[in-house]
């Protein structure tokens, strides 16, 4: 009970800490940090959006507003400031700051969720003993907590970039999926994927999620676990597999069910509809749903803004001959696709984890990518504190990542403010950076994978 | 049958005679019968003017035009042939080409009067053009009518092309037209090559006439000079039978700093005189006689309303009037000047207010000059006079603010010059004052490329110092906001002020964008340009009024008389732009490259990845499912290499993967032999 006031005492300290943040943002002026607010989430850009769409011209007129026609809606008219006193979004942070807390408790609930199938899971195969000898954490408070005080989060809060409403609908998604509330997963399935397309390939592991349920230890584990109930012999369980998946009763072996997955399929599809049917009605005397795809999803996929993020494509397509530039675009999309396959194959009974690794690969070779996207991330990754607790290079990811956040506006300040530095030194950190989201990656799914095999060593032993 | 032949000949010669001498003939009864706009004319024309702060003005004007008739045909005896084609093939109804080097400095050199507001030319090259075209094909006229005027100029006009470079105002430019586009190069460098081809367009070319006067180097020399070429085409498309009729008018204005020579006055404060000078101090050559072509030729002496004002008051004091002054010997003279030339005429401005002097201009009639007696107009001053020219309602300047190479913004500042007040008190004040009090507009017209991107939303106006809102001063704005690599943006905005403000300035922000490589021009850290911005004020109209004393039909009178907005043009801006490494492109493709090709190998190898448990699982699983066949073809394959003694393990590996190396090396044979045969 006492952990639980501290978690809540927590967690509004870090409300607190945005509030005041934000008391002092025009200060701060982070919401033009190229950290922070890209292309797409930049809250000037809506701003200017709005403006447009106020004096009755399209709001992607000019190439300034990339963003959804809802979200200018929703927070247009907050973005507007009176002439004498310069607000400067309060409001529009404070709307953050509500996301960034649902997103938090989303990821906590889903936490919960998560950790009683694990112990559910756990108990089945009768390795209770890993329970009580390993100190488990909950890992929902964990990730709440881990998403609310990372730094990242705090500063694109307060920098006022629309990336905590694309979270918040990427998490809400998945919380749908692991509660198996259809109608809410293919919601937040369908306007993360308006909101920022790449969020589009988590349909697989939300279909993964609402058919088997939620992450549990490979299925064979549990063949393993019936074959040495029914008292065969471990080495020929190969053949029980084939027969007895669906004959032992007790043991909850997950099947795929059907039902919800065709919920989903029907809900996204209405949800598409009805979102596309608003979008239609807002942007009606301008250019319609064709501008609107060719300036957001297709801002999005011919990287047209060369403006500095903390990514490698800016960089890359600003120097790549023009010749070459449609190849790479294709090569560099088709990079997040290829992998999808692969990970779900190996990760299907993990479909929760399957979905943090395509969020964290697509935060990393996205176009426009923002501390926003690597926030979510990280702070999905607070959700497997049980299961990486042995994750190689830990220690070295967190100083990589403190050092690259501490070096990157100081290089970006040497070359574009003061002239003394050159694109290449900030370039530098963002290949530093990537790496170090690819080691993370890498090294997140080997600890997964080494954490199966250290159960079913267990379970043989 | 020979003299049957000299017959036949005889005929040919009298008809060809008889041709020949209707071609002739006809159009000197055409000439004679019908007076004016039946024939093509030249006239020429210059007008000289002391400037306040110790320079000279110098503008010349060639009109040539072309009457709507087919009376030649497709020829043309004074009218340039290329520019007649140019009108012809891109159905240009208007259009404006100026090549200028330097700034018209508004403080000093007049805001307010037509030579500043139709002459005054941002630096660079600034193009506009009005077409008769379907409002489709605007745009590719205009892209080739750019390439046209390159060709003629030799001028990068061509830049022009890209659309990225050119603007359709609606109406913050001209009044309204939807066929408008307006480009400007203010890199664009002007210099000789550019005036040879503007010369070629006279019909004397530079060799006789006022032309003939244009030394260059003391033309580049100056301060500030601006080459300008506007066609207005007059035809009326309804009416077939007719051809196009072309006003073709060519200036040249030329702000010279005369060097002080002759200190020949006995005046003490002898270095408060205003220079002295004469045609022949300013361009190194006299006028040697009119252009034979020219149907009138003509020097303007012009002496400003403030100037005459300032010398009537100095007279008045020492009881002597008037500028009329007394003829001696061949000199016009008077107590504060004396003109070089005898002028044949004398006009004042009509214009001028009641109990204000006028303006006055001296004419001289090149005609009865020539070689041996050449035309020397110049003016020595006796006294020193001050006085300040006539300046627009507000005095116009822009400026960049911030620093660092991500954003900034533009700040136009307006301020008040004191001088409408005059004005408000006549004509303009009944059409101003309202209920609120009275208030003054002013236009802003904005083109800004798209690499500068301008947030319209923040738009602040900034009164006196204080923020207003920006609803209660603009009137009416149009924006049409930049698309990347596309289209540039641009502002059209109409501003009411109230009369007492003193100082205005507009903001906006902007950020700036990042080119991809190839889009740098070679000097990339010089920085970009932002075209001048246009202000006009819609209020006030500049315009002389010498009509009353122009029997002659001065072209250039008649232009000075036309009623022009008074405008002004802003400063160009330079925004230094972020530059990537232009050597990296190979480093950054390789770099990239390996990091993703990292990502993906690392990633791949994880998944993939088997312990050694596993490992050894599988293997069995394998042995197992191998089955009987299999299983006899190992051990069979395991005999026939018995002679390698290599160790069982390896062996058994070779043996279960055979049958499969020799279904992949007959698999690979048979799509190479497919291949063959499908290619033969």
């Amino acid at each position: 009970m006492a952990n639980n006031r501290g978690f809540w005492a927590s967690v509004f300290l870090a409300l607190l800490l945005r509030l005041v943040l934000i008391f002092f943002s025009k200060k701060l002026n982070l919401g033009s940090r190229p950290e922070i607010a890209t292309p797409l989430t930049s809250l000037r850009r809506l701003a200017e959006g709005y403006w447009l769409k106020q004096s009755s011209m399209s709001p992607y007129a000019g190439s300034m507003y990339h963003g959804s026609p809802l979200l200018l809606s929703i927070l247009g008219p907050l973005t507007v400031q009176s002439v004498e006193v310069q607000t400067n979004h309060i409001k529009c942070s404070l709307m953050f700051v509500i996301a960034d807390f649902i997103t938090a408790m989303l990821i906590r609930a889903t936490g919960q969720k998560l950790q009683l199938a694990y112990s559910q899971s756990l108990r089945s195969l009768d390795l209770l003993k890993l329970l009580e000898t390993s100190k488990i954490v909950t890992a929902g408070d964990v990730a709440a907590l881990v998403y609310l005080w990372n730094p990242l989060t705090i500063v694109t809060c307060v920098g006022s970039a629309t990336s905590p409403i694309e979270n918040l609908m990427v998490v809400l998604s998945l919380y749908g999926a692991c509660s198996r509330i259809a109608p809410l997963a293919a919601f937040g399935w369908v306007v993360a994927t308006h909101l920022s397309l790449y969020p589009a390939i988590l349909i697989v592991p939300v279909i993964l999620l609402l058919g088997y349920g939620s992450d549990s230890p490979p299925k064979k584990l549990f063949c393993l676990r019936n074959s040495s109930t029914s008292g065969s012999d471990p080495s020929n369980y190969s053949h029980d597999q084939s027969s007895g998946v669906t004959s032992q009763p007790g043991l909850p072996i997950h099947s795929f069910t059907w039902k919800p997955v065709v919920h989903f399929i029907l809900w996204a599809s209405i949800w598409s509809f009805y979102v596309l049917i608003l979008c239609s009605i807002s942007l009606n005397q301008y250019g319609g749903l064709y501008e609107m795809f060719q300036k957001t999803h297709g801002f999005i996929l011919t990287v047209e803004d060369l403006s500095p993020n903390i990514g490698v494509l800016w960089y890359f397509f600003a120097e790549v001959f023009d010749f070459f530039r449609i190849f790479f675009l294709i090569v560099f999309h088709v990079n997040i696709l290829f992998m999808l396959l692969p990970l779900a194959i190996r990760l299907n009974h993990r479909p929760f984890f399957l979905a943090f690794v395509y969020v964290a690969i697509s935060s990393m070779l996205k176009s426009y990518p923002s501390v926003g996207d690597t926030a979510l991330y990280l702070g999905l990754l607070g959700l497997f504190v049980n299961e990486l607790a042995d994750m190689h290079f830990s220690f070295f990811l967190f100083c990589g990542y403190v050092g690259v956040g501490l070096l990157s506006p100081v290089m970006h300040n040497l070359w574009i403010w003061r002239g003394t530095g050159n694109a290449n030194f900030y370039f530098a950190t963002a290949i530093a950076y990537a790496l170090l989201q690819i080691i993370l990656v890498v090294e997140s799914v080997g600890a997964m994978l080494n954490h199966d095999r250290m159960l079913r060593k267990h379970l043989s032993t | 049958m020979a003299s049957r032949s000299s017959i036949l000949l005889f005929c040919f010669y009298f008809f060809f005679f008889f041709l020949i001498s209707h071609c002739f003939i006809v159009p000197i009864y055409a000439e004679s019968n019908e007076e004016q706009g039946e024939e093509e004319e030249f006239s020429e024309e210059l007008l000289l003017k002391p400037l306040p702060d110790r320079k000279v003005l110098a503008h010349f004007h060639f009109d040539s035009r072309t009457p709507p008739t087919n009376t030649y045909g497709r020829h043309h005896r004074l009218f340039p042939k290329a520019i007649y084609q140019l009108v012809k093939k891109f159905h240009i109804r208007e259009m404006e080409l100026s090549f200028t080097q330097g700034r018209w400095n508004y403080e000093r050199w007049g805001g307010f009067d037509p030579i500043s507001s139709s002459n005054a030319k941002p630096p660079g090259v600034e193009l506009w053009a009005v077409f008769d075209v379907p409002f489709d094909q605007v745009d590719a006229t205009w892209k080739n009518l750019t390439h046209a005027l390159s060709g003629l100029f030799c001028a990068s006009i061509n830049f022009l092309e890209s659309s990225t470079a050119y603007s359709a105002p609606s109406w913050g430019f001209r009044s309204h037209s939807s066929s408008l586009r307006y480009g400007a190069l203010p890199t664009e460098a002007v210099c000789t090559e550019n005036l040879t081809p503007w010369l070629k367009l006279l019909p004397c070319r530079d060799k006789a006439g006022l032309a003939a006067i244009m030394d260059r180097p003391s033309i580049y020399k100056g301060y500030y000079h601006s080459q300008r070429l506007r066609l207005a085409s007059t035809e009326s498309s309804s009416d077939e039978g007719k051809g196009t009729g072309i006003v073709l008018e060519q200036t040249l204005t030329v702000v010279f700093q005369p060097s002080v020579q002759r200190a020949s006055s006995a005046y003490s404060g002898d270095r408060l005189l205003q220079p002295s000078w004469s045609i022949g101090s300013l361009f190194r050559r006299k006028v040697t006689g009119c252009c034979v072509l020219a149907k009138s030729s003509r020097v303007f002496l012009e002496l400003e309303r403030d100037l005459i004002a300032e010398i009537d008051k100095f007279e008045m004091e020492n009881g002597i009037f008037g500028v009329d002054g007394m003829v001696s010997e061949g000199s016009w003279n008077n107590t504060s000047f004396e003109l070089s030339v005898l002028p044949d005429k004398l006009i004042r401005d009509a214009n001028g207010l009641h109990d204000r002097s006028s303006s006055v201009l001296y004419e001289f009639s090149v005609e009865k000059y020539s070689d041996s007696v050449p035309l020397n107009v110049g003016i020595t001053w006796k006294l020193p006079v001050f006085w300040l020219c006539h300046q627009a309602p507000f005095h116009a300047s822009r400026f960049l603010m911030g620093s660092g190479n991500e954003r900034g913004s533009i700040a136009i500042s307006l301020k008040s010059t004191q001088s409408h007040e005059g004005f408000l008190g006549h004509e303009v004040a009944s059409s101003l004052t309202n209920s609120n009090g009275c208030s003054v507009r002013s236009i802003v017209f904005q083109v800004v490329p798209w690499y500068v991107k301008v947030y319209y939303h923040t738009l602040q106006i900034f009164i006196d110092g204080q923020p207003h809102a920006v609803t209660d001063v603009i009137e009416k704005i149009h924006v049409s906001p930049s698309e990347d690599k596309m289209s540039p943006g641009m502002l059209e905005v109409v501003l009411t002020f109230p009369c007492t403000m003193q100082s205005a300035t507009l903001t906006i922000d902007f950020d700036k964008g990042f080119l991809h490589i190839d889009e740098y021009p070679p000097d990339a850290n010089r920085g970009f340009d932002i075209p001048s911005a246009l202000i006009s004020f819609p209020d006030f109209e500049a315009s002389g009024n010498f009509l009353k004393d122009n029997p002659s039909k001065s072209r250039l009178l008649f232009k000075l008389q036309e009623k022009r907005l008074v405008q002004s043009y802003t400063e160009v801006l330079l925004v230094p732009l972020t530059t990537p490494d232009f050597s990296m492109p190979y480093n950054v493709i390789t770099f990239t490259c390996t990091v993703l090709a990292l990502y993906f190998g690392s990633l791949l190898n994880i998944l993939r990845r088997r312990v050694g448990e596993e490992e050894r699982f599988l293997k069995s699983q394998a042995a197992m499912k191998l089955g009987l066949i299999p299983q006899l073809l190992a051990k069979f394959s395991a005999k026939l290499r018995l002679k390698q003694q290599g160790p069982p393990q390896p062996m058994q590996q070779s043996s279960t993967f055979g049958p499969k190396l020799l279904f992949k090396v007959i698999l690979v044979a048979a799509v190479a032999v497919g291949w063959h045969l499908y290619f033969k």
